[in-house]
């Protein structure tokens, strides 16, 4: 996909930046004690996971009933891991707040899933997987976990198949598949723009089989509020019922996080509506590390934002960009005109003209840099919004003279037809205006090797956790995470803990159960009694402004500070003045919302935070102090070559969030060589 | 009705309302056939009553000797008539089932094609038993003669001269048209409807074929009915 | 652009509802239905009345969680998702009456919200192949003939949304469950289960007080994802087939 360089090897001025004041490192965190993944055993890597599914010991399937599993999370790997361990016998609880499992937003992925297949024989094996995803995450991943996620990436496909997943196929019959965000080889397969859509059904008929057949208990319309902690294990959640309101105690031997992504913190991102961080952030309150926060993928290709009144950013494939060409106009005076009236010498190919190898095709990170760029130039087309005109030309005009209607229409029809219904013109009359959007968050509960964080009982799979993308996450391979942990991995990591069981048995008046059930009762209780001025809605819009504003894209030291600032007295605000209507025992959508909105007013300034603490450019995170003479990201792998995983310095319940403690796990490429990235 | 379980062991494909369809389009495609065959008979009395007659006669001689005479034609009307009840009992059935899947109805009714449709198929199907049995009774079980211009005697056993003395009225025929006119309806959606209940229309083409039919039966059938009441009426057949 | 909008409230399951009538007013073409009720909602909170409670989750037309009665139109007068319908399709000065999806076999929750469940009772009883975790053979052991591929991915583009049912007379959900049968009974997977399956989710379906099918073909019309009528069809045809085969 690129060219590498080996690392410069700049002198670093990170560590000597870092003030260090009455133990506080940048007035802002603790510096803790370093943590390492001590579960991977030890050998060479391609023998990794044999070892460990030998090692991790066995549960008698006579026992394997009276063992509990709670799952909260519906998606790829919430829901895979709850019909695997279905049909292992486990008895399973899964939860997701929306009506059925089926709408876990892993159903909104379009491109496909990679998997080290070699049907092509082009080359692809699971070393090469292996070797892309690392370099793809710009080395700041863990080598061993990804190593297992290609490894099982082949048995992920045979059991979709298996299931009826309707991959596309070729005229004989054999799966089709295809390359796929840059990469050289074919190895992405998928079910034409809705491969998300199909995987996930195949992983809920699954589980809706393994309902039937009793193993699995289905709650939905339930929402996870808070982790049971008792005597350091992760032992249950307690969950409120949002039809009834009724606020729930569910105890188990172990306790899995699947609950996908916390992109919402910018209230704009191509997430669902509700996706949010409070499992994720409750489980932080309650011990669990949170790592590198502030890793946040910024595709280029959505479609701006049209006015206030936007709820949420529609992707449209990267494909688009294979024939299409990027610009804006040179001038800003052009900015309002007609684009089918800007004369050709007029516009700007940004992308062309400073990557000239690469051009439009450069990846996703330096793509939505760059719009960023022109548009805080003044340079943007579109609708103002705020200030700005936020979006640039994706201009279909060269591809139609070239290849006629007709085979464009072939190739993106449906994609110009989404545009085309949302934006209201015609992408084969007028250039499609695009910009970037948040769209995946690397960041997450840190795990070790088992996927399992440092709250022993409590695993976390998929998006939720941070194991497998490090800085940036390459196209199509969530999709292969989500799977992999759900079916292949988590059940197999899991049993090894569950062969310990069963754990004392834990009654609903334990302390400690009562207690985190008080502490969800008080929040409800206070969100409804606040009543203040301003709605749920208005405080995730501010919220979202800033951490856009101060830590998307491009970030600053001076910046973050301000941000953090911003957050802290918004924060303070939520808490005096926002108005939540109705009732605690009824559906109450203001209040689901003002319950993941106040998570999102904590996690937002421990990724600002996060971003602060990384001095280095990497992956799609560019900071102002790190860039080389003409610009472009500067990775410092001598000085951040670690993960970074906070835990929460304030008391678990109180309302502050206290001074984050920050645990660094050495990355150790054993396996891969370290190397720069370079497109130009 | 709604109860919110799900069904413990096994199911059988007689209990559904698959099945029930599946009754319907199947009595239903006897009565096609019996109805085409009918019409077909019907056209006779073109050629005068005698043709009429003698045609009935043959209906009654089918099969003979290995039936008795009429033997054939009883055991067929036993089978219409046990159809009949199937078929009727299968369309309340599912009528009053439609029902209460939607106890609350909407405040604006649905801009959907369906609803007529359903509507059309029910109603228009009491409709037609109304006549049937109007018919049956007129022609069949207590031959009725309306028509003060004929006596018992001119008229005798010969249906085929009650045929032609009943359609000189023309309230009679106005009956028919209506009735017929209902049939036709009925048969527009039916046969295409039939088709899909019993799973022939898998392809573009099989579903074009099933359409056509259902437009070319319900034609053919009005048509065809029609002809004789009307050319009667307008004295082209005496 | 200025609307009159007629919305069904019901505070709860066993609440009486009622139609009220809301005055909204700056209506963007570019807002899309939901963002519209977004935006009643804001300026509801803001009076001190309790907002409008509807469903939505991915906002892009494939999750399925949407789901209005718009004017007599589930999920409004074109074919997509309530969340995909913008306000462009409107007028200044249209009145727009927002119903629930109304069926037996979906109960009032709250106001435009109703339960589902029942759907996924009916993929409880069938809808699935069993294929264990790791029991699968490997992908390419089994050819699929394109045709068949196509007609199995084009019946399982369904989102589960109801608005089938929501706009059938009948309150039929065959053509959710036709396109499920339709897409695992295409695939040489998909075969041994195939009699069974749609025995199994037809009684469920019934079980679960849906209407019969009466063929209207209003469902298709509706369906967001233009699930062709022919899977009604494929799923009758398996069920004589199940019945042939003593089921
Ligand atoms: C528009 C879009 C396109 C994408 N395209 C691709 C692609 O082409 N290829 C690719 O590989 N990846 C793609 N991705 C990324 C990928 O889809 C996701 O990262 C992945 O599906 C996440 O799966 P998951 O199982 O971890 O979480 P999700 O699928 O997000 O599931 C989260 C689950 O957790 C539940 N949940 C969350 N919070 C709670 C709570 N508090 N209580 C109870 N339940 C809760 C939800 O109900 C849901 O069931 C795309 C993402 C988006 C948004
Ligand atoms: C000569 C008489 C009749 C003929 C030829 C006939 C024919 C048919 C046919 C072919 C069907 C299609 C079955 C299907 O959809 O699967 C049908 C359906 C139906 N028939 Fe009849 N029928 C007759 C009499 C009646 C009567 C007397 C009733 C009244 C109760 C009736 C009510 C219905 C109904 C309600 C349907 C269901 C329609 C639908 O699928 O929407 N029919 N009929
Ligand atoms: S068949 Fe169409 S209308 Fe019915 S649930 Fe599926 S997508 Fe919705
Ligand atoms: S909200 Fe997901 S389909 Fe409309």
């Amino acid at each position: 996909m690129s060219e590498t360089i080996p690392t410069p090897g700049t002198p670093l001025a990170a560590d000597a930046a870092a003030s260090v004041d009455g133990g506080l490192v940048h007035g802002l965190y603790r510096d803790g004690d370093k943590i390492a993944d001590t579960a991977a055993p030890a050998g060479p890597i391609d023998k990794k996971w044999t070892t460990r599914k030998f090692e991790a010991h066995l549960v008698n399937p006579a026992n394997r009933r009276k063992l509990s599993v709670i799952i909260v999370g519906t998606g790829l790997a919430g829901g895979a891991a709850a019909a695997t361990l279905g049909e292992a016998g486990y008895h399973v609880k899964s939860f997701c707040y929306q009506d059925s499992p089926r709408r876990a937003h892993s159903i909104a992925a379009q491109g496909g899933i990679n998997a080290a297949k070699n049907y092509k024989e082009d080359g692809d094996s699971t070393h090469r997987l292996f070797y892309d995803t690392v370099k793809g995450g710009d080395y700041r991943s863990r080598e061993t976990n990804v190593y297992r996620l290609a490894e099982v990436s082949a048995n992920i496909i045979d059991q979709c198949v298996a299931q009826g997943v309707p991959f596309a196929r070729e005229y004989g019959g054999l799966l089709d598949n295809r390359s796929f965000g840059g990469v050289q080889v074919s190895r992405t397969f998928y079910a034409r723009g809705q491969t998300g859509q199909q995987l996930l059904i195949g992983a809920y008929q699954a589980l809706e089989r393994q309902v039937a057949a009793g193993t699995v208990t289905s709650y939905t319309r339930h929402e996870m509020l808070e982790l049971v902690v008792v005597d350091g294990r992760a032992r249950g959640i307690i969950a409120r019922d949002m039809v009834t309101g009724e606020i729930q105690t569910h105890l188990a031997d172990v306790v899995v996080l699947a609950t996908g992504g916390y992109g919402n913190v910018f209230f704009l991102s191509t997430n669902a509506m509700g996706s949010n961080v409070t499992a994720g952030w409750r489980a932080h309150r309650k011990g669990a590390y949170f790592g590198n926060p502030c890793y946040t993928q910024i595709h280029p290709t959505c479609i701006p934002v049209s006015g206030d009144h936007q709820s949420k950013l529609t992707l449209m494939s990267e494909s688009l960009r294979n024939d299409g060409r990027i610009w804006v106009p040179k001038r800003r005076e052009d900015c309002e005109k007609d684009p089918r009236d800007i004369p050709e010498e007029d516009r700007d190919y940004y992308l062309e003209r400073i990557y000239p190898s690469f051009g439009n095709l450069v990846p996703r990170d330096i793509a939505s840099r760059q719009a960023k760029n022109v548009c805080d130039e003044g340079r943007g087309v579109g609708p103002k919004v705020g200030d700005f005109r936020r979006g640039v030309y994706l201009d279909f005009t060269d591809a139609l003279k070239r290849m006629s209607a007709e085979a464009v229409g072939e190739k993106y029809g449906n994609l110009l037809d989404m545009y085309h219904r949302i934006t209201g013109d015609n992408p084969y009359e007028v250039p499609m205006r695009i910009y970037p959007a948040v769209h995946y968050t690397m960041g997450g509960l840190w795990v070790d090797y088992d996927l399992q964080s440092n709250v022993p009982g409590l695993f976390v799979t998929g998006e939720a956790n941070f194991s497998d993308h490090g800085a940036n996450r390459l196209g199509a391979s969530a999709l292969m995470q989500g799977l992999a942990d759900g079916y292949f991995v988590l059940p197999n990591t899991i049993r090894d803990y569950l062969s310990h069981a069963p754990y004392p048995a834990v009654s609903e008046d334990h302390p400690a159960v009562v207690e985190a059930r008080d502490a969800v009762q008080r929040r409800v209780d206070t969100l409804l009694s606040i009543n203040g001025e301003r709605t749920v809605d208005s405080f995730h819009k501010e919220l979202g402004h800033i951490m856009w504003e101060y830590c998307g894209m491009e970030r600053s030291e001076e910046g973050l500070r301000k941000g953090i600032d911003l957050i802290r007295s918004l924060r303070a605000e939520f808490w005096r003045n926002v108005r939540v209507l109705g009732a605690a025992d009824t559906l109450n959508q203001s209040l689901e919302k003002a319950g993941r909105v106040a998570d999102f007013l904590e996690l937002g300034e421990l990724m600002c935070i996060d971003a602060l603490h990384r001095r280095e450019s990497c992956g799609g995170h560019f900071r102002a102090e790190s860039q080389t003479e003409d610009g472009e990201a500067l990775r410092h792998d001598d000085g951040y070559l670690y993960v970074a995983a906070w835990e929460f310095g304030g008391s678990p319940d109180g309302g502050d969030t206290g001074i984050p403690i920050l645990h660094k796990e050495d990355l150790v490429y054993q396996a891969i060589e370290l190397k720069q990235r370079s497109y130009k | 009705m709604a109860t919110p379980t799900l069904l413990q062991g096994e199911q059988t494909a007689r209990r559904t309302t698959v099945f029930m369809k599946i009754l319907m389009a199947s009595t239903g495609a006897l009565f096609v056939f019996y109805v085409l065959m009918h019409m077909y008979g019907n056209l006779k009395i073109f050629f005068g009553y005698q043709a009429f007659d003698e045609y009935a006669e043959h209906l009654r001689e089918m099969l003979t000797p290995i039936l008795p005479h009429t033997g054939f034609l009883w055991l067929f009307r036993v089978l219409l008539i046990l159809s009949l009840f199937v078929h009727a009992y299968a369309a309340f059935t599912l009528w009053s089932r439609a029902n209460g899947a939607r106890p609350q109805r909407y405040a604006v009714k649905s801009a959907a094609k369906g609803a007529a449709r359903s509507k059309m198929m029910r109603w228009g199907g009491v409709a037609l038993l109304a006549f049937l049995v109007f018919h049956l009774v007129q022609f069949t079980i207590a031959k009725v003669n309306f028509n003060g211009n004929f006596t018992a005697a001119q008229l005798g056993d010969s249906t085929g001269k009650l045929v032609i003395a009943s359609f000189q009225l023309w309230w009679v025929v106005l009956i028919y048209v209506v009735a017929m006119v209902a049939l036709g309806m009925h048969l527009f959606h039916g046969v295409w409807s039939g088709a899909q209940t019993l799973g022939l229309t898998d392809s573009a083409a099989s579903r074009r074929l099933a359409h056509a039919t259902a437009h070319v039966v319900a034609g053919v059938v009005v048509i065809g009915f029609l002809l004789p009441p009307l050319a009667i009426l307008f004295g082209l057949v005496k | 652009m200025n609307l009159t909008l007629n919305i069904w409230r019901q505070d709860g399951p066993e609440a009486p509802g009622r139609m009220v009538t809301y005055q909204l007013a700056d209506v963007s073409g570019d807002m899309s239905f939901l963002e519209m009720l977004d935006v009643l909602n804001e300026s509801l909170i803001t009076k001190g009345e309790e907002p409008i409670a509807f469903d939505s989750d991915c906002r892009e037309g494939i999750c399925g969680m949407c789901g209005l009665m718009i004017s007599g139109n589930a999920h409004g007068p074109v074919t997509t998702t309530t969340c995909q319908l913008h306000m462009r399709e409107f007028h200044d000065g249209d009145s727009i009456t927002i119903e629930p999806w109304r069926a037996d076999a979906f109960p009032m929750i709250k106001d435009l919200v109703v339960d589902r469940s029942s759907f996924d009772r009916i993929i409880q009883a069938g809808g699935f192949i069993s294929a264990n975790t790791g029991s699968a053979p490997e992908a390419h052991s089994v050819p699929v003939e394109k045709r068949k591929a196509d007609r199995a991915f084009e019946a399982a583009a369904c989102i589960g949304c109801g608005a089938c049912v929501a706009a059938c007379p009948n309150a039929s959900a065959m053509l959710f469950m036709g396109a499920k049968v339709t897409h695992l009974g295409e695939l040489p997977q998909g075969q041994p289960e195939r009699y069974a399956r749609v025995v199994k989710m037809v009684a469920q379906h019934d079980h679960e007080g849906f209407g019969g099918c009466t063929n209207t073909g209003a469902c298709a019309d509706a369906c967001p994802k233009e699930i062709p009528l022919d899977v009604i069809n494929t799923l009758n045809r398996d069920l004589r087939g199940a019945l042939g085969r003593g089921r």
